[in-house]
């Protein structure tokens, strides 16, 4: 019988009881690896935003408009490698509450070149710089409405009216554009500001931010500031920053997520590690007769500390595994039941890397105070406890 | 001895032998403690938005929006249809004879949170001189009232506390323009609160806008007044507006609150409380097997099997309560009436304070006795079914 036999024999001595604390210990990191993983993914959502573009925004707020004739004084700007631009629609099929999604009237041409996530083929490329009513919808949106290419499809505006009063727009999808990876999500449409633009009936020749790429991201805050000096005490002020700021910001504005996870996992290790280690402390009470014989046969102080340890690591890594392996399977459910429409929400690595120090760490806590005293214990003590 | 009395004393000892379980009994009760904390913050953010959000619309006040906008933003009204409004059935008379008629405007405008450094959304809100009539709750408690015409503000008390640079007294840019703080308005557990305020021709003047509004609220005469009025708003060929009452607009927004906690508060609640409840069935398994011998001596002397089920149950209950106290404790002192603020329905940030309330302290502490009942019935029975003779044998 090696030492681990004995380890093993020792957890499932109270079988009841290892079960109760494996549960308690999967809960903690169910909530552990399914939180962070969220919060983790919607971090990645804002890193895919590209580090060598800009986003020019009016400074008084994003929603401000700026006027159509700034992008070509942006495009003169040295550094300034390509510039589009895109206006926010309130877009919406059917319903304003449940049928809606990002979309955003661009320049065709110079708008694909700038955003390389978007995935198409050179034909349908091609048939959306030159369709007037063209609108390309990304691959989440047609398989939800079962759109094909070639469709023409009513888009309603939140913001927009026509001119002649109507608040529906017709398009013709010219194509269905997949992201930079095939399973990111891509709940979005873009379409011809042209055509917005000669049918509105208000906000004409007005665009929402200017998008700019520049030759390197080192040029990133030179070209910012020089953008932002040039339009300096004009009747439209800019800022601009990278889109990664520009997207975190925004991110930050429904509340401090990284602080709401950091609390609700805290209060769940707190709770365990609680409910963990007085149990153990009292198993190890119940066994000290037990330590004292197994010091008499001749098993070291320090083999008998690693045992007990062991039993802990043992304990937790069974609890910790079952727990990251449970998030990892929930992530997907959620993920297939919002057919990618929340991103990708699988389980990343880093996060199963923590799950598992954390889990040394809850092992090592908790077995601690049991571990040292089976140490201390002289065999004397331990044999003429009753 | 009676059934009652035999329990009565049963229940005693087990609780007053608490103390010599006390590690695991206090995990127990920390441990519950700590699910109670978190339903319970996530209940009192939820409901504090929630009833900020009830607490801004009067019934007898009718919201104008352009027909088919669900938010003010996305909405339109023209100076023409504002003063045909004001000839409605049912709309209120100022003393001097007007119709209380308020056509307001609204911008979003830069702030910078204090909480995270980071610019976010606040909505500037151009109002006329009626505004304050279609608004009772609130009322200048700091300088003035902005004066008509002129690039002056005033702050919601909300908006101060999330938001730095808008003290009394400041200057603020927004973008070219220059605008002065001259007041603070208080408007207590209302959105208005995380609002700026100033007059509604300056603002359509310097944001470019015309002429155009994107509501007008309206006082009427009584709350049952609306249904004629918004179906004159409705009918008229010159309006075909929808009007609503400021309460039905807010109400309707607070119900989005429930989906954080139906998607996080309770799930998360329901997953700690079953950790917390191996952990009671643990400690509880582990009281029953301490006091085995003196189960068994009682059993002899003629107590019931139902007496020593009781008495665990009642050790069980008692330290989810225990569990369930501290945790409202640490949510009512740590976290009750602090400002937050987040991104509300109308793309701007609403600044609310966290409450906890009697009725979600109660559903937290019925999670807590679910635990402490759980954990009491299993261990209780064992209790109950134990063989008297073959514990006091061994």
């Amino acid at each position: 019988m090696t030492d681990f036999d004995l380890v093993w024999k020792n957890l499932f001595r109270k079988p009841l009881r290892t079960v109760l604390l494996t549960v308690s210990i999967f809960m903690a990191f169910l909530i552990f690896g399914m939180l962070t993983s969220v919060n983790v993914s919607l971090e990645k959502a804002v890193d895919r935003g590209s580090s060598t573009r800009l986003i020019v925004a009016n400074k008084i707020n994003f929603t401000q408009p700026l006027p159509i004739a700034y992008v070509n004084r942006v495009a003169a700007i040295p550094g300034v490698t390509l510039v589009s631009h895109q206006n926010w629609f309130g877009a919406y099929y059917q319903d304003a509450r449940t049928s809606r999604f990002v979309g955003f009237a661009v320049d065709p041409e110079n708008f694909l070149k700038i955003s390389e996530e978007i995935h198409l083929t050179e034909a349908e490329r091609k048939a959306f710089i030159q369709e007037r009513t063209g609108v390309i919808v990304g691959k989440t949106v047609a398989d939800k409405y079962g759109w094909k290419v070639g469709q023409t499809v009513p888009i309603q505006s939140q913001i927009f009216v026509q001119a002649d009063g109507r608040r529906t727009w017709d398009m013709k999808i010219v194509g269905i554009f997949t992201g930079a990876k095939p399973t990111d999500p891509t709940p979005a449409i873009y379409f011809n500001y042209d055509y917005m633009n000669e049918t509105i009936s208000f906000g004409r020749d007005t665009i929402g931010n200017i998008i700019v790429k520049t030759a390197s991201p080192d040029e990133n805050d030179r070209v910012a500031k020089l953008i932002d000096t040039t339009f300096e005490n004009s009747p439209y002020e800019t800022s601009t920053s990278d889109e990664k700021t520009f997207s975190r910001a925004f991110l930050k504005q429904a509340g401090d997520l990284n602080f709401i996870v950091t609390m609700v996992v805290s209060a769940a290790f707190a709770a365990i590690l609680m409910i963990v280690s007085t149990t153990l402390v009292s198993a190890m009470r119940e066994r000290t007769k037990e330590i004292g014989v197994m010091k008499t046969l001749g098993f070291s102080s320090p083999r008998v500390l690693r045992m007990v340890l062991g039993e802990a690591l043992l304990l937790s890594t069974l609890g910790a595994v079952l727990g990251l392996g449970a998030s990892a399977l929930v992530l997907k459910g959620i993920s297939k039941q919002t057919e990618g429409s929340l991103g990708d929400l699988s389980m990343p690595p880093v996060v199963t890397l923590i799950g598992v120090l954390l889990a040394l760490g809850l092992g090592l806590s908790t077995g601690a105070v049991p571990a040292i005293s089976a140490l201390r214990m002289r065999i004397v003590d331990a044999l003429n406890r009753s | 001895m009676s059934i009652l009395n035999q329990t009565r004393s049963v229940i005693a000892m087990n609780v007053r032998s608490i103390p010599q379980r006390l590690g695991m009994s206090l995990a127990t009760i920390g441990a519950i403690a700590m699910v109670v904390a978190v339903l319970l913050s996530f209940l009192a953010l939820a409901n504090g938005f929630s009833q900020t959000l009830k607490g801004s619309g009067a019934a007898d006040v009718a919201i104008v929006l352009r027909d088919g906008a669900d938010a003010e933003l996305s909405s339109t009204v023209s100076r023409d249809q504002v003063d045909l409004l004001g000839q409605g059935p049912g709309v209120r008379a100022a003393s001097d004879g007007h119709p209380i008629v308020s056509p307001e405007l609204m911008l979003v405008v830069d702030g910078v949170k204090k909480s995270s450094g980071t610019k976010a959304n606040m909505p500037l809100r151009g109002l006329g001189p009626n505004g304050l009539l279609v608004r009772k709750q609130a009322k200048i408690t700091q300088g003035r009232m902005f004066a008509p015409g002129s690039n002056e503000i005033v702050v919601g008390a909300g908006l101060l506390r999330e938001f730095a640079g808008f003290e009394l007294g400041k200057s603020i840019r927004f973008g070219s323009q220059t605008w002065k703080v001259v007041g603070v308005f208080e408007a207590p557990g209302t959105v208005f609160e995380s609002e700026l305020w100033a007059d509604a021709p300056v603002v359509q003047s310097m944001f470019k806008r015309g002429t155009t509004f994107q509501t007008a609220r309206v006082a009427l005469t009584s709350p049952e007044a609306l249904k004629a009025f918004a179906a004159y708003a409705k009918a008229d060929p010159r309006l075909q507006l929808k009007a609503q009452s400021e309460q039905a607009y807010y109400a309707a927004q607070a119900e989005r609150s429930g989906v954080l906690i139906k998607y996080f508060g309770w799930p998360l609640g329901i997953i700690m409380a079953i950790g917390a409840l191996a952990g009671a069935l643990n400690t509880m398994y582990a009281s029953v097997s301490s006091r085995a011998a003196e189960i068994a001596t009682l059993r002899v002397i003629g107590f019931s099997g139902f007496s020593a089920f009781m008495g665990t149950m009642v050790e069980a209950l008692v330290l989810s309560a225990l569990g369930a106290l501290v945790g409202v404790a640490i949510c009512a002192v740590g976290f009750n009436g602090l400002s937050a603020s987040t991104l509300g329905a109308g793309f701007t940030q609403v600044t609310f304070r966290i409450q906890v309330g009697p009725e979600i302290v109660v559903q937290a502490v019925v999670l807590a006795l679910i635990i402490g009942l759980v954990g009491g019935i299993f261990p209780g029975l064992r209790a109950a079914r134990q063989r008297p003779l073959l514990v006091l044998a061994g």
